[in-house]
């Protein structure tokens, strides 16, 4: 049995790659990816945790017992809405390089003053 | 208080006549804007003369009306009342009476000029505020009236607004009479802390019930009444806070006349006399108003010898007469000071206004070297100006003659004047009589030369507003444009003229009601105001005298033996003879100088040169003032307060917190670059923060 600080190390770790990735690239596909990077390590510590809660059920202070699937609930919720973004995003990175020419957000700056 | 008079209708009328004239009198034509004016100021005349008709048998007891408490405030309380009694019955009168014949004038002298409802609004303003001032049943009030004929003055003299010696001269009043403001306002405070009351009643009576005897020391009499003739000293145009005076001819003519002659130069005279129930307590300050009032005749009559421009030889003349008037009161003669002071307005009244009728005759000129020979071109104002030059130089049986000679009476016997007063007073009397023949000379006789080559016009002009500037005033203008285009010497209308008349008349017939008792006559206006200045000290110092040192107490006591006309008759003839043979040695000398040898002033001021420039340049008193208090003033203005306290200080603070939040915006921009990484990195930073003040507490706990 794993214990689950590791799943929320790695959690934190893909996480972090993610935000760094997001910070610091500036290939738009790149910060698209640490985008879903991140999405998935939160969906890594969902389901870390309902699995947690399902071999460590515990009470509710109303007494009722805690339903610990709602966590993968919440992963299947994020991977549609990723998945809708994907789509959207990618979209838009195409319609970006046919008029731009280029995949630098540094460059794709006309509603900055 | 047996019957209500409305006193508070009398200034109330010149106020309405101001508003209507000063808020719609632009829209008005001339004749509806005079009228308006005359209307209400004849109906205030009217008033005030039935005011003073309906008390006149039992007039002894003052009339007093409140209207309603003005001002309250813990023990003290100001009411807003009015006070008639016989002091104020004169001094209603005269402002009145004089300012309504001036209204008529101006109607005719101003005619031609610009802002015509202007001026006349300005001049009712001043009724208004000249009949509170002496209307007033407490001090406060009084004050109210004393700065507003102030302000008055300032808007008449700087009437000429767009010509910059009028605008100064209209601020140099302004402040000047501020300076002896200041003195009046700490007397009154005095006068507070002390009877706890502004009224004349509660004060007078407190003073009178508390038989004081008159103070040997320094005490809070002669302080209040110092301070209280400080502030006369500025609006009495005294020393040393005469200088506003002669500026301030460059006002229209009847302005000169009704506020720089004859009324509001008057009310530090009226100031002192109502409050001579303080002056008489403190026989050193009344020595110090006699000091004061004497030298304020010599050295301006001195200096009035040496002008060339009428209006400002008339001006020294008028500094002069008050300081014969302050003088007077000094001896606590506050009667023979009135008296003057009635006589007064009407020749001087009517010297200024026949000033101004020559001026309009030969087009707007001011300057004396420039006239001569209008004798025969302008009669009606020759003859009266004659009888205004004979009354203010002392000849009886004119005017100026009885007010001065009783004046010159008080002063030798008094125990605060004494002979060398005296003497200074006939110096006077005598110069007087020399510069206003001196006028007369070279106004209405010899030839006249109004193309005049002016040879020290280069000194002239370093004195005062230069003749070339004069001429190129707009009234100078105004007259050349219109209906004098001819050119010609003229007589003025008589609309002009008839004031004129009728101030010649009271010039001539308004000293008769002072005969003095070894001429025969009765001097009805001593005991007409004696209930008004006697009762109440006669009172104290009568009381006092037993109780208190005689030698102090006698001053008082002597007066009033005086007023009843105990001393020597023949004694009286000499006092009187010696003024009249100053004034016919000044005549005759002002004959020989200004009408037989004409070759003589000039042969003379060459040879006593120095003398005579330090006299053309007024001694040099506004360069002194200049250099000891305006610059320093203006330096330590511009230094400490302007470039220090003002640039350094107050700007330093509103701008440093101005650039402090400017600095700190600068700062803070950063954050908004505009990059969306940067965005991006601060959420994170923030969630990183979030996230880590979490694991603290966990960690904590």
């Amino acid at each position: 049995m794993i214990p689950l600080s590791w799943y929320l190390m790695l959690s934190a770790v893909l996480f972090s790659i993610g935000v760094f990735g997001f910070l610091l690239k500036r290939n738009i596909i790149t910060i698209f990816m640490s985008i879903e990077l991140m999405l998935n390590a939160v969906n890594l510590s969902f389901v870390a945790f309902a699995n947690y809660w399902n071999t460590h059920p515990q009470m509710l202070p109303s007494g009722a017992r805690m339903v610990p699937l709602s966590g993968h609930v919440f992963v299947f919720f994020v991977m549609v809405v990723a998945a809708a973004e994907a789509a959207v995003g990618l979209a838009i990175i195409i319609s970006v390089f046919r008029t731009r020419e280029t995949l630098n957000v540094d460059r794709v700056n006309l509603l900055k003053l | 208080m047996t019957k209500n008079l409305h006193l508070w209708v009398i200034p109330l009328l010149p106020l309405i006549g101001a508003a209507i004239n000063g808020l719609f009198g632009r829209r008005f034509k001339n004749a509806m804007v005079s009228a308006v004016a005359l209307l209400f100021t004849a109906a205030s005349f009217g008033w005030a003369a039935w005011a003073v008709y309906s008390l006149w048998p039992g007039g002894l007891a003052p009339h007093i009306e409140t209207l309603f408490p003005w001002i309250t405030a813990g023990s003290f309380s100001a009411p807003f009342g009015f006070y008639l009694d016989q002091l104020s019955m004169i001094m209603v009168l005269v402002v009145t009476g004089v300012g309504f014949l001036i209204h008529i004038y101006s109607v005719g002298y101003m005619s031609h000029e610009g802002g015509y409802y202007r001026f006349f609004a300005y001049l009712n303003l001043f009724m208004f505020f000249m009949l509170t001032l002496v209307l007033a049943n407490n001090y406060l009030l009084m004050f109210v009236g004393w700065e507003g004929v102030g302000l008055a003055s300032y808007l008449l003299i700087g009437f000429y607004f767009l010509k910059d010696s009028a605008a100064n001269a209209g601020k140099k009043a302004f402040i000047v009479n501020r300076i002896g403001d200041f003195g009046f306002l700490i007397g009154m405070f005095l006068i507070i802390q002390h009877f706890g009351s502004l009224n004349y009643d509660t004060v007078f009576n407190k003073i009178a019930e508390g038989h004081f005897a008159p103070e040997t020391g320094w005490g809070v009499f002669t302080v209040t009444a110092l301070c209280l003739l400080f502030g006369a000293t500025g609006k009495s145009a005294q020393v040393p806070l005469y200088v506003w005076l002669p500026d301030a001819m460059e006002g229209p003519t009847p302005v000169s006349a009704l506020i720089h002659a004859a009324t509001m130069v008057t009310a530090g005279i009226y100031m002192i006399a109502r409050s001579h129930a303080i002056f008489n307590l403190a026989p050193h300050a009344l020595e110090i108003v006699a000091i004061i009032g004497c030298l304020t005749a010599i050295f301006a009559a001195t200096m009035g010898l040496a002008q060339t421009d009428i209006k400002r030889v008339l001006a020294y003349s008028t500094v002069s007469q008050l300081g014969y008037m302050v003088l007077a009161c000094g001896v606590a003669a506050y009667a023979a000071g009135i008296f003057h002071l009635m006589t007064h307005a009407f020749f001087k009244a009517l010297l200024f206004l026949g000033a101004g009728s020559v001026i309009h005759a030969i087009g707007g000129e001011q300057d004396m070297r420039r006239m001569g020979g209008l004798r025969k071109k302008i009669p009606v104002t020759f003859w009266v100006v004659t009888i205004a030059t004979f009354a203010i130089a002392g000849f009886p049986p004119f005017a100026g003659f009885f007010s001065k000679d009783e004046i010159l009476g008080a002063v030798f016997h008094s125990p605060y004047g004494g002979p060398v007063l005296w003497t200074i007073g006939v110096i006077t009397a005598g110069l007087t009589s020399f510069y206003m023949f001196r006028l007369w000379f070279m106004t209405f006789f010899g030839e006249y030369k109004p193309d005049a080559d002016l040879g020290d016009a280069h000194l002239t002009a370093a004195v005062h507003a230069s003749p070339a500037a004069h001429g190129a005033t707009p009234h100078a203008d105004s007259h050349d444009d219109d209906s004098h285009g001819h050119g010609g010497v003229h007589e003025s209308p008589w609309i002009m003229l008839a004031p004129l008349v009728i101030l010649a008349a009271l010039s001539v017939v308004g000293g008769w009601v002072g005969v003095p008792q070894f001429m025969g006559g009765h001097n009805e206006i001593e005991h007409f105001l004696a209930p008004a200045m006697e009762s109440r000290s006669a009172v104290a110092g009568e009381a006092a005298a037993p109780e208190h040192t005689e030698s102090l107490a006698s001053p008082i006591g002597e007066i009033g033996k005086e007023n009843k006309g105990t001393e020597s008759t023949s004694e009286e003839w000499l006092l009187a003879g010696t003024s009249v043979f100053a004034a016919s040695l000044g005549l005759f000398f002002a004959w020989l100088f200004y009408y037989k040898r004409r070759e003589l002033p000039d042969r003379i001021t060459t040879k006593i040169h120095g003398i005579y420039t330090m006299v053309l340049h007024k001694y040099y008193v506004d360069e002194g003032y200049g250099a000891i208090f305006v610059k320093p003033l203006l330096a330590l203005s511009t230094v400490v307060f302007w470039r220090g306290v003002d640039q350094g200080v107050i700007d330093g603070l509103v701008n440093g917190a101005g650039t402090t939040s400017k600095g700190i915006g600068n700062q803070l921009r950063r954050m908004q670059s505009g990059n969306i990484r940067s965005y991006a990195a601060w959420v994170a930073l923030g969630g990183a923060a979030v996230i880590a003040y979490m694991v603290w507490l966990g960690v904590s706990k």
